[in-house]
């Protein structure tokens, strides 16, 4: 028996009119904040706190702890930035999310300011986002028109301002220090850890930052209660996943599903299966930063404890799903070749790691594989992983490990053959290559 | 002297500074540098030394932070900029041919980004954060959803012509200067 699917993010979206100020607050939107003004900004913080709900954005960490961690003595402003830079290959609810209901995100940001009892807080929209940007600042501005935003905020007395920013155009962005580094003004470069920014952020002050999808939960948690929201999904991953779905399954899209839901009910259900009915080969659990997994884990339940165990990470949600056709080798070489193409240059196992990576990738791919490739590889991540600032560097090393792990064969077939399999490419092609739709 | 900020736009450029906290105007780099890029279609040197001179700080300063940015374009630049998104959930349904259509179409030398007239731009873009729409094209940041090698092809034929095909979602901006400025946040883009 399939359990009733409860929406959260996505439960008012039948509803065209939610886009707009409005028909968002007639679909009872604003209502999570009035309350959250009705109450201390601690006793906000153990409501969220209590609900269970984990960042969206890829680390899982618990929200309401993280708004615990900002001090309120400091002297100095404390900031909310909400990370709007979603660049995570595979990666869309956050788009959606604004696109379809903005004010709901919006809501999450000022629920958000006030339990950290911040003043001026800033949404950092991806620069290549310009029409989701154009919406934002139009809803921004309604916020202020109908008194959500400015002096007194629902006329509580509380004030907040929200200011938008937008990026132009680079990855590393969305990893929360380089973050503020960009909206700083600088170059988006990571910064050392500790201190963390609920401590030293944007400009050096207390700073929570929250992704748009964990945000846009806030609101239907202070209205419906901590209690209905942890009833949802599994005991330590409450709530749903907006899951983002695509490559080659029928139906590409996001689909709001409770925390635990294996891939195949996902993928089957939901997305229509793979496409064409062909074989599922490979499929990232949350965007390109995770390790590939495969047929045999279609049982896999989605959420952040159970795709752990199977060794990856439930990251933003996004599968990306290869089929039989597909090669891998061709695949991991793309996903290298961005991470090369967006590392900052900060870290040299990072800068100087994805770009070996993606060049010894492609000569495999080309047919020019060395036997020796395959531990050079193994070597090369062993030596990225875990020795630069950021994630981004673990994130290129992710598709390459867990590609040979799953995929050895393949690669020792392009070597073997001096060619591609799938496109018949390379020195040692076959009279006749091997017809298939490829990622060429 | 080149002026790149007319007295109006140095008016512009103070309402974006404002934006932000007192003593932090250096947050509003990106946005004066969309500003400059509205008006010369690119960051020029002159752009680069105009928004240092409205923070305070150097033009080496303003170029380091400009150079680290995709979407600001320091080299000869498009009326239009054609994004084609090649990773990999867009790759897997195709992305490869289309955006050999599109350098095809716009007759943009191997290597090039600009073609011959410097009316189009066409750039290999990472995901774009729509893959349910693979595979996705912007022309000066409009989304063009599923989009086959024909369908680049008319879209780039038309930019040359003059005419901006409709996006998927959303209005298209009247070109790659008009992208810029919006994206400095400017209502609409329009007028000062």
């Amino acid at each position: 028996m399939a359990e009733p699917v409860t929406r959260v993010v996505t439960a008012t979206w039948d509803d065209p009119e939610v886009f707009g100020f409005d028909g968002y607050r007639a679909a009872g939107g604003y209502e999570g904040l009035r309350a959250a003004v009705g109450m201390s900004a601690v006793e906000v913080i153990d409501l969220v706190k209590s609900s269970g709900l984990r960042g969206r954005g890829g680390a899982g960490f618990p929200t309401g702890v993280k708004w615990s961690f900002v001090p309120q003595d400091t002297g100095k402003p404390t900031y909310v930035v909400a990370n709007f830079d979603e660049s995570e290959p595979g990666t869309f609810n956050n788009r959606e999310i604004v696109e379809r209901e903005p004010h709901r995100f919006l809501e999450g940001v000022a629920i958000a300011a006030y339990a950290v009892q911040s003043h001026t807080a800033f949404v950092y929209c991806r620069g290549e986002f310009l029409w989701p940007g154009r919406i934002l600042r139009d809803a921004i501005a309604d916020a202020y028109a109908n008194g959500v935003f400015g002096d007194s905020v629902l006329a509580s007395g509380y004030q907040l301002d929200v200011v938008l920013h937008r990026g132009a155009g680079a990855y590393i962005c969305g990893e929360e220090t380089a973050l503020l580094s960009s909206l700083e003004g600088f170059r988006g470069q990571p910064r050392l850890r500790p201190p963390f920014p609920a401590v030293e952020g944007l400009y050096a002050s207390p700073t929570v930052i929250n992704n748009v999808e964990t945000l846009a939960n806030i609101p239907s948690i202070m209205t419906k209660g901590a209690e209905w929201f942890a009833a949802i999904g599994t005991e330590k991953s409450p709530g749903t996943k907006l899951f983002s779905v695509s490559g080659k399954v029928e139906r590409p899209g996001n689909y709001e599903l409770p925390m635990g839901t294996p891939l195949r009910t996902l993928l089957e259900d939901h997305a229509g299966g793979v496409l064409d009915g062909k074989r599922l080969k490979a499929w990232t659990p949350g965007g390109s930063s995770t390790p590939m997994l495969t047929d045999e884990h279609l049982e896999v339940a989605l959420d952040f404890e159970s795709v752990a165990a199977a060794g990856s990470l439930l990251g933003t949600g996004a599968i990306i799903v290869m089929d039989e056709t597909d090669c891998i080798v061709e695949a991991t070489r793309r996903l290298v070749a961005f991470y090369a193409h967006e590392s900052c240059g900060k870290c040299t196992p990072c800068r100087e790691g994805t770009w070996w990576g993606s060049r010894v990738l492609a000569r495999i791919e080309q047919g020019f594989g060395r036997e020796e490739d395959l531990p050079l590889l193994d070597d090369l991540g062993r030596n990225i992983l875990f020795k630069a600032f950021c994630a981004l560097a673990d994130g290129a090393v992710s598709p390459i490990q867990s590609s040979i792990k799953h995929f050895r064969e393949e690669y020792e077939r392009h070597i073997a053959e001096r060619r591609c399999p799938f496109t018949g490419r390379g020195p040692g092609a076959a009279s006749e290559p091997v017809p298939s739709e490829v990622v060429a | 002297m080149t002026e790149v900020l007319t007295p109006e736009l140095r008016a512009v450029a103070e309402e974006i500074t404002s934006r932000y906290p007192p003593g932090r105007e250096r947050s509003a780099i990106l946005p004066l540098l969309y500003l400059v890029q509205s008006v010369q279609g690119r960051v020029t040197r002159e752009g680069l030394r105009e928004v240092g001179e409205v923070l305070g700080i150097r033009t080496a300063e303003v170029e380091a932070v400009a150079s680290f940015y995709t979407m600001l374009r320091l080299g000869p630049t498009g009326a239009h900029v054609v994004s084609v998104c090649t990773n990999l959930s867009c790759a897997l349904r195709g992305a490869n041919g289309v955006l050999e259509a599109a350098l095809d179409a716009a007759e943009i030398a191997d290597g090039e980004e600009v073609s011959a007239d410097e009316r189009i731009t066409v750039h290999e873009e990472e995901c774009l954060g729509a893959c349910d729409a693979a595979p996705v094209v912007q022309v000066d940041f409009a989304n063009h959803d599923r989009v086959t090698p024909e369908r680049v092809r008319e879209i780039v034929t038309s930019l040359r012509t003059g005419e901006v095909p409709e996006p998927s979602r959303g209005e298209a901006p009247q070109d790659f200067r008009h992208a810029s400025r919006i994206l400095a946040g400017l209502d609409s883009g329009e007028g000062a």
